[in-house]
This record gives C-alpha cells, sequence and structure tokens, in this order.
C-alpha cells in the first residue's frame, strides 16, 4: 500500500474511532439510568412539574437517533453541556484547566522519556550488568506503585518535612496566591510549585519507557547486520549508536506516545493530590460532586487525545521508518 | 605462503549443561589465491569456523587453538588490531538476503563505512569507490541510494559482495552466500564469485551445505560433521571419488545436472545429524553409516591419507586394523 | 544459522526429559491425560521453584493470603467501628498497643490495614475473573472461527482498548454509584481488550498446528476441539495472563477507591488512604496513616508480578526458546 493511501486509511480509521467514542457517551448518559434522575438526585423538593421542565431542557422529550444527531452536532460546535457544579459552560470550565495540565504532562513526559530513553539503552548494551539489574528492580517497584500514594510520601518528605526529611517545596498549587507574581518572578514560583509533582509523574512512568527502549535494542542486538557492523571493523561504541540504537529506537518511539494513555490516568490523582489546578483536578472534583456533563466532556476529551496521539504514533512511525515510506 | 592457517580450532558455546562443542579440533590451511570449500549439513560447525576466524562469535564462547592470519595470531589480538585487522585482511561475505544489512542506512553508506572506518579514503573519495565496487558486482551506481528493501534478493547478495571487496582484502569467507536465493539467481552470483576471484586473485573460504555449489568454485574441498572435518582434499577427488560414507550421502543429495552418476534419484541419509550435547561414541558418524562395522563404536578415527592431500576420516581407510572379508573399502574398486 | 555476537542467553537446554510414567498401568485415555497432565504440573513447579524471583513473591502473596483469610483472629473484629473499645486516641503516631499508629477516629491503623486486605484482595481476584472469562471467550472465539467474527471482535478489541482506563471506568462508576459491586464490575469490563488479543495470537497459532488439523480431519467437532486441544494448551498462558491482571485490578481499585469511587461501607486499603487523605493526613505530617496501606498495595502488586514474570518465563515458549 502506498504512503498516501496508508495514511488516509488511519486518520480515516482514527475518525471512526472517535465518532464511536462519541456514540458510547452519549448512549452511555442516556442508557444507564435516568439523566434526570442523576440530576435530581439528593435533592429535595422534587415536583412532576420540574421534572418534566428538566426533560424539555435537556431536549430528552425527542425522539433517541434525532437525540443523538443532536448532541453530535453540538458536541462538534465546542457545546459540550452545562456543568452542575460550575453553572458554566462545560466547554468554558474545561478550557481553563487545559494549560496547567498540557504544561505539567508534556514536561514530565518529555524528561521520563529522555531518561527512560538513556536508561533503557545503557540497559540493553549491558544486560545482566548490576545497572541492568538496579534499573530492572527499580522499575517493578515504581510498577507496583500507586502513583498517587508515591506522591503522599513525597509531599510528607519534601513538602511538609517528615522525619529526616527537608521542607523544600510548597504543598500544593499552581502559584503562590496573593504574592502577585510577574514575569520571570512568575514563571520562578509556577516552577516551584510544580517541582513535585513533576518528580512524581517523571519517576512513575520512567520505568515503563526505560524497559521498552531496552527490550527493543535487545532485540535488535540479535539482528545480522548488527555482526555484519561488527565483521567491518566497526567500534564499539559506533555499533551501538550508529547502528543499533537508530533501529531500536523506531518502534520505541511510537510505543512511548502509546503511553499517553497511562500518563493521563496517572495525572487524575496526582493533580489531586498536589491541588495542581489541570483537568486532573477537575476530574477527581467532578467525581465527587457527581457533575456528569463535565466528566462526560473530559471523557471526551482524555479520549480524543489518546486517539489522537494513536495516530501521531502511527504517522511518525511512517515518516521515519524507510521501509514504510517508501511503501 | 599461508594466508589462513588454523590448527585444533575448538569452540564451545556455554549452555545450562556445561559448554558444549560446536567445533572440536579442526585444522584449516589456505595459501594465497586458494579456494577452499567448507561443507556439511546444518549444525555441523561450518558457520562457527566463520564466526571464529575474525573473534565475531557471542561473548561466552569459549574458543581455543590456533588462527594464524598472515602469520598473526588472531586469538591474542589486542582489540584494536582486530578491528583494524577485519575487513582489510580478511572480510566476509554473509547471506545478505536475510538481515545482513543495515534496514534504516543507505546501502552505499554502509560500504561507505568500511572504507572510511580504515580510512583507506576520505567521504568523498570513499563514495567514488562505492561506485566502482557496485559496478564491479554488476549493479549499476544510481543503487547507492537504496536502502536494503528495495532491492531483491540478489541484488542485496551483490551489495554484500562489493561491501566484501571494499578494503581490498586478500582473503574472503563466503557464509552460505547463495542459500536463500533461487536457483537461477544462485547460478549468476555463483558466476560473479568466480569471476572475482580469478581478476582479484582472493583467497576464499566458501561454505555452504550444498557440495555441487562448491564444486564450480573450489580449489579444495573439506566436509564437516559433528564438528569435524571428515574429508579433505582437492574438489574433483572429494567430490566424484569421495572416500568417507557422509561425503557419498552429502554429494549424492545434490546432484549436478548432466553428470551421469546422479541418474538415479538421490540416496538420502537415515536419522538426523547428532546433538552436540549428546554425540555418538566412537566415530560420531557410525549410527547413520552404512558400512559402520565393530570397531566404529569404539574408536574415534583421526585423519587417514587416502593419498598426497587427500584424507579422510573413516576406521575402513587405517591399514593398520584388519579388514573384514568381502568388506568394501571405499574409494578403491567395487 | 549464524552465530550472534554479545547475545548473552545460552543455547536450548538438551531435550527434555522423558515424562514420567505412571505408577499403575494406563486404564482409560482420561486417566493417560490426567497422569500427563500431573506430571507437566510437577515439571513446571520444580522448574518454578528454581526462580528466585517468583518464590519470593509466593511467599508474599501467601502472608497475604493468609491473613486475609484469618483476618478476624488476627485484628479485632470489631476494629473498624469507632465505637469499638479496642479503639484509642486518635492520630496516635505508632505505640506499643498500636504498631502502627490510630487514625482520626482513634482507629488502630493495623487493624484498617489488615482487614483492608480482604476486600482489596477480594475485589482483584473477582474482577480478573471476569476480565478473564469474557478476554478468553473473545479471544477464542475471534481465534478460532476467524472470518467476520474475528474482524467484528478484534475492532471491537482496538476499539476498547484506545480507551483511557481512569477516565472510563470514573465514568462508568459514577453512573452506577460507588459500591463493591461497582468497582469489581467497572475493572473486570475494562481490562479484557489485551486478554482476549494474547488469548486470540495463541489460538490462532495453535489453529494451524498439525494434532488439530488431524482431529478436525477425523471428524471432531468445534467444542471438542477447543476444549480437548486448544484450551489446555492456551491454559498456561491464560494462567500467566491472569496472575498479571490481578495486580492490575488491585492497583485499579486502590485509584478507584482513593477517588472516592469505593464502597464507603467497606475498608479496602484504598479508602484507607481517600481517608487519610481526606483528613489532611500526609500535611499534618500522620505518616503512619499513610505509608502502611500503600506498601501492603506495593508489597501484593509486586508479589503478583514476580509471579507472574516467573511463570511467563516458564510457560512462554517463545521465551524458552531464546
Amino acid at each position: 500500500m502506498s504512503t498516501r493511501r496508508y495514511l488516509i486509511s488511519k486518520v480515516l480509521q482514527a475518525l471512526l474511532t472517535l465518532v464511536f467514542v462519541l456514540a458510547f457517551n452519549f448512549f452511555l448518559f442516556r442508557g444507564v439510568g435516568d439523566p434526570v434522575t442523576q440530576l435530581l438526585r439528593g435533592h429535595a423538593g422534587i415536583t412532576r412539574q420540574s421534572v418534566e421542565q428538566l426533560q424539555r431542557q435537556l431536549g430528552l422529550d425527542l425522539p433517541l437517533p434525532q437525540q443523538f444527531v443532536h448532541y453530535v452536532k453540538e458536541t462538534l460546535e465546542g457545546h459540550l453541556g452545562y456543568s452542575y457544579f460550575y453553572n458554566l459552560p462545560v466547554s468554558q470550565v474545561i478550557a481553563g484547566r487545559i494549560w496547567p495540565t498540557v504544561l505539567l504532562i508534556g514536561l514530565s513526559t518529555l524528561a521520563s522519556t529522555a531518561l527512560g530513553i538513556w536508561i533503557g539503552i545503557r540497559q540493553g548494551w549491558r544486560r545482566g550488568s548490576r545497572y541492568d539489574q538496579g534499573m530492572l528492580g527499580f522499575t517493578l517497584f515504581t510498577y507496583s506503585m500507586p502513583e498517587f500514594w508515591f506522591g503522599l510520601l513525597v509531599i510528607m518528605a519534601f513538602a511538609v518535612g517528615v522525619g529526616p526529611f527537608p521542607a523544600l517545596f510548597p504543598t500544593g498549587g499552581y502559584e503562590s496566591t496573593g504574592a502577585g507574581y510577574t514575569g520571570f518572578a512568575h514563571v520562578v514560583d509556577v516552577v516551584n510549585h510544580m517541582m513535585l509533582p513533576f518528580f512524581v509523574l517523571t519517576l512513575s512512568y520512567l520505568g515503563q519507557y526505560s524497559l521498552i527502549m531496552r527490550s527493543s535494542l535487545l532485540e535488535t542486538l540479535g539482528e545480522d547486520f548488527i555482526v555484519t557492523a561488527r565483521a567491518k571493523g566497526v567500534r564499539e561504541n559506533r555499533v551501538l549508536y550508529g547502528h543499533a540504537v537508530p533501529n531500536a529506537l523506531l518502534p520505541t518511539m511510537t510505543v512511548t506516545i502509546l503511553e499517553l494513555g497511562f500518563v493521563l490516568s496517572g495525572v487524575i490523582t496526582i493533580e489531586l493530590i498536589f491541588n495542581w489546578p489541570g483537568l486532573g483536578l477537575l476530574t477527581a472534583t467532578a467525581v465527587d460532586a457527581r457533575d456528569f456533563p463535565v466528566l462526560q466532556g473530559l471523557f471526551l476529551l482524555f479520549s480524543g487525545s489518546v486517539i489522537v496521539a494513536n495516530l501521531v504514533a502511527d504517522l511518525l512511525y511512517s515518516y521515519l521508518d524507510p521501509r514504510v515510506r517508501a511503501g | 605462503m599461508s594466508l589462513l592457517s588454523v590448527r585444533d580450532l575448538v569452540v564451545s558455546y556455554p549452555t545450562q549443561g556445561g559448554p558444549v562443542p560446536a567445533v572440536r579440533g579442526v585444522d584449516i590451511e589456505i595459501g594465497t589465491g586458494e579456494v577452499l570449500g567448507l561443507a556439511g549439513e546444518s549444525g555441523c560447525g561450518k558457520s562457527t569456523i566463520a564466526g571464529a576466524l575474525l573473534r565475531l562469535l557471542p561473548t561466552g564462547t569459549e574458543v581455543t587453538g590456533s588462527i594464524l592470519l598472515n602469520g598473526e595470531d588472531v586469538l591474542g589480538m589486542k582489540p584494536r588490531r582486530l578491528r583494524a585487522v577485519r575487513w582489510t585482511e580478511t572480510s566476509i561475505v554473509f547471506q545478505g538476503a536475510m538481515h545482513a544489512l543495515n534496514p534504516v542506512q543507505r546501502v552505499g553508506e554502509q560500504i561507505e563505512e568500511a572504507i572510511v572506518i580504515h580510512q583507506q579514503a576520505g567521504q568523498r573519495e570513499a563514495r567514488v569507490r562505492v561506485g566502482g565496487l557496485l559496478e564491479q558486482v554488476g549493479l549499476p551506481p544510481r543503487r547507492i541510494r537504496d536502502y536494503p528493501h528495495e532491492l531483491s534478493g540478489g541484488q542485496k547478495q551483490r551489495v554484500m559482495i562489493a561491501m566484501a571487496l571494499a578494503c581490498s582484502p586478500s582473503l574472503v569467507v563466503a557464509d552460505e552466500p547463495t542459500t536463500a536465493l533461487d536457483v537461477m539467481v544462485q547460478a549468476q552470483v555463483l558466476k560473479l564469485l568466480k569471476e572475482l576471484q580469478r581478476e582479484l586473485g582472493l583467497a576464499m573460504l566458501f561454505i555452504t551445505h550444498d557440495l555441487s555449489v562448491l564444486i564450480e568454485v573450489c580449489d579444495r574441498l573439506a566436509i564437516m560433521y559433528a564438528g569435524r572435518i571428515v574429508e579433505e582434499g582437492p574438489a574433483q577427488s572429494v567430490f566424484y571419488e569421495s572416500v568417507h560414507p557422509y561425503t557419498r550421502a552429502l554429494a549424492a543429495a545434490f546432484p549436478a545436472i548432466g553428470e551421469g552418476r546422479f541418474r538415479k534419484a538421490p540416496s538420502g541419509l537415515p536419522g538426523d545429524p547428532p546433538y552436540p550435547q549428546d554425540l555418538p561414541t566412537g566415530c560420531t558418524f557410525h549410527p547413520r553409516c552404512p558400512l559402520a562395522f565393530e570397531a566404529c563404536p569404539h574408536i574415534d578415527p583421526g585423519l587417514f591419507e587416502v593419498s598426497p592431500g587427500w584424507r579422510a576420516a573413516c576406521l575402513l581407510l587405517d591399514s593398520a586394523k584388519p579388514v573384514l572379508e568381502g568388506a568394501r573399502i571405499p574409494g578403491r574398486g567395487p | 544459522m549464524r552465530p550472534q555476537p554479545t547475545s548473552t542467553e545460552p543455547l536450548a537446554a538438551a531435550p527434555a526429559a522423558h515424562i514420567e510414567a505412571p505408577k499403575e498401568p494406563p486404564r482409560t485415555p482420561k486417566q493417560i491425560a490426567r497422569a500427563r497432565r500431573k506430571a507437566a504440573a510437577k515439571r513446571v513447579w520444580r522448574e518454578y521453584r528454581k526462580n528466585k524471583m517468583g518464590m519470593a513473591g509466593l511467599i508474599i502473596l501467601g502472608l497475604f493470603i493468609f491473613v486475609a483469610i484469618f483476618a478476624p483472629l488476627l485484628a479485632s473484629s470489631c476494629g473498624l467501628d469507632p465505637t469499638c473499645p479496642s479503639t484509642g486516641p486518635q492520630l496516635q503516631p505508632p505505640t506499643l498497643k498500636y504498631p502502627l499508629g490510630t487514625d482520626d477516629l482513634g482507629r488502630s491503623v493495623l487493624t484498617l490495614t489488615i482487614w483492608g486486605t480482604r476486600i482489596s484482595m477480594t475485589v482483584g481476584l473477582v474482577s480478573t475473573a471476569i476480565t478473564m472469562v469474557i478476554g478468553t471467550t473473545i479471544g477464542l472465539i475471534a481465534g478460532y472461527y476467524g472470518a467476520w467474527r474475528e474482524t467484528v471482535l478484534m475492532r471491537m478489541t482496538d476499539w476498547f482498548l484506545v480507551l483511557p482506563f481512569l477516565p472510563l471506568a470514573i465514568v462508568l462508576a459514577t453512573l452506577l454509584g460507588p459500591s463493591f459491586y461497582t468497582v469489581i464490575f467497572v475493572i473486570g469490563i475494562t481490562s479484557w481488550p489485551a486478554t482476549a488479543r494474547v488469548i486470540r495470537a495463541q489460538v490462532l497459532s495453535l489453529k494451524t498446528r498439525p494434532y488439530v488439523e488431524r482431529a478436525r480431519a477425523l471428524g471432531a467437532s468445534d467444542w471438542h476441539l477447543v476444549t480437548r486441544h486448544i484450551l489446555p494448551n492456551v491454559g498456561p498462558l491464560i494462567f500467566a495472563n491472569t496472575v498479571l491482571i490481578v495486580a492490575v485490578a488491585i492497583l485499579s481499585e486502590s485509584t478507584l477507591s482513593f477517588l472516592g469511587l469505593g464502597d464507603p461501607l467497606h475498608t479496602s486499603w484504598g479508602t484507607i488512604l481517600e481517608n487519610s487523605f481526606g483528613a489532611g493526613a500526609p500535611f499534618a505530617g500522620n505518616w503512619w496513616w499513610v505509608i502502611p496501606p500503600g506498601l501492603a498495595i506495593v508489597l501484593v502488586v509486586l508479589s503478583f508480578t514476580m509471579i507472574g514474570y516467573a511463570l511467563d518465563d516458564i510457560l512462554n515458549p517463545k521465551l524458552r526458546a531464546r
């Protein structure tokens, strides 16, 4: 299949998946329990009149297929409903929280990936060494540990200063409230607040990336062309970085992008415990408040991001691998 | 003047049950411009020898014996000297059709790399040389910019050959260079190798499991079984008048078209080659040998002389041992 | 077959020893099969014992299972109730009487952690059972029948795989309302895709094996083929996979509970952490209320993971061949 056709088919597949997500979202809300009951749960003084009014308001008196079309239209226009809790359009609520999460996830993913790849290469090259085994143990440990618990430990150690640990960082938040920092001082302030959640997120997923890179490199090192390179008299360093790593890096990079789903799940609890005002904290508070429209909107956003990330991974791979590119 | 002199080569791989010998004492001698063919079934150790010559075997492999390349002991070389010697004095033509080429690097660059590393030229001059090398193997120079997957099996094999010649080595080891190719392409590549060998006066160690291929190119033939050489001598003699029962079976399994004696169906050998961990006692071939007699399971034959320059490892050749009445001594009459 | 430099992997060991012959002369085919299976299990166990990681995991897991079963004997049975006489002063750091300190209601953290073992492990195991049943069935059908069934099922699987777990679980759990069964259900129905994929791949490779084709040529029914030939061979892989899934399930439960979606009436390690965080324990420096439940999670998940890797090493044919 030619590259162009491959790319187009991948894009179409992604779109199809998005449509399914939309349908899923829609039918979930309508299907499991009556949305009106959801809304009015816990409220006193419900009359039949108010129920009917609400039903009309939500457009629930229309036939189902029509509701779905209406829903898709609304979504595409950016209307994601109205938040129960904040009394604002969901899109507005979400929009205000995007940047802190992008900042946190972006930087920590960059750090985890870069570190993970570097460590994974060293592990694969020196398989079985103490370094390798030590890192494998570390990875096993971080994999078995809930990120939020690790976060709590970090808070106690470096924000509160329990026992021998020094309190170096603020316990939470995005910036020092009321301090009114601007410009460079503001940036420094935000960075200061971001250090601990950044540290927790980076360390939590570092192991996955190093493991992926390690096995990719090990597999590549077993290939025949590595023998050829050595036979030609190429120096070991160059065999590793000139021949092995470029081949091992390809699948690693794409798998790395696919890890986004896990990082998104992790950021929800991390933002909660660090009171970081992003999408994750929004999710946690929406759960508490049973703010279903917001949860729906967030689910759409999260799923959409992962679908787009997968598409990017596919496109990137096809661009970088000459075998796929030439079609 | 012998280019390659291997004495008593033993190569063992580490396993959970202890080291297992894949090569159990092999002697090889190749002089300038001489072509030696090394044949045997899969697992007999011939490819291991190719790897051992330039110390390309996995770490943990035990290699003992002596490997003299132009008089220099390969096994004792320091890493820097080894790297310098690799490719410039001896190069290897791998099975190109498999993954012996870096998939994400253009083939021209891969050949260039060999030249530049050994400081035989700067990058620009190397590129010119690569073009010439490709032409020498029958490929258009524009193929320099191709990636391996854009080439056919035969073309990739030619690239491997061009690469092997890049630093003008005196000895070329060809490790199953035609095995993965179609028959027609096989013939072309063989022809190419023959021509190049003659033009450049190369010494060659030609490794394969297909005897009929070797008869085309080689001056001498050595047949391997279970890590040892069981027959070696002039190519014509070993192929057409094989003395060792194994050689006869091998020769019969790969009939040459047009040869009278192959008009009958090729005869197979019963059984399978032995596991290196589980070798039969005495002569390792005896369980599958049609001429085995009582002494065979008990005595491990060394190489007996058939005629000057021609030896085989079979007890039937030992003139000191009593010959069974009626038994036919292979190669010496009906 | 060219040797690969720098591979430190040993060559395949000598061919496997013969199966031990059953003591009495075998009678029916069923008895032969059973004897053979017992011998195979013994072989696996023998190999497993050599695996240090696997044994360590087994020991730790055994400890936790012991605690879960004998919880009423190990901890005060009303210890979860703040009006119980065993409660003490609130928010106390560890003392002899309360080795892990007390929470904000005066309950012993040790007692809480011991009782939490039951819920966390039960949720992990039951939801995994659901996942395995769904995943195996789908993987079997897709792999065995192929054609349109496979396409449809695999599309579904791929689609499900794309969805990020926690947001999906949150949406479902919020809808269904926090309860013990909600958590089990949600984890169970969101984790099956990975299993389905693994099972299908294995079934595909088994389908073309000669003995399956022979059985089919002899007229064996689909049911017979699946239950007698395919399932027993997929079995070990399913088992290794299951163990790893339990690990993830326990982690997921802790996360969902921490977010408030767990059953408020039951104490699991996740809910203990939820309470401690909600009461501001980390910020007040009450480390004894934060560390133990999390440590318990880490240890149990670690043990399952180590066991899973050990089993994978032993049972996975691809890894053995290397």
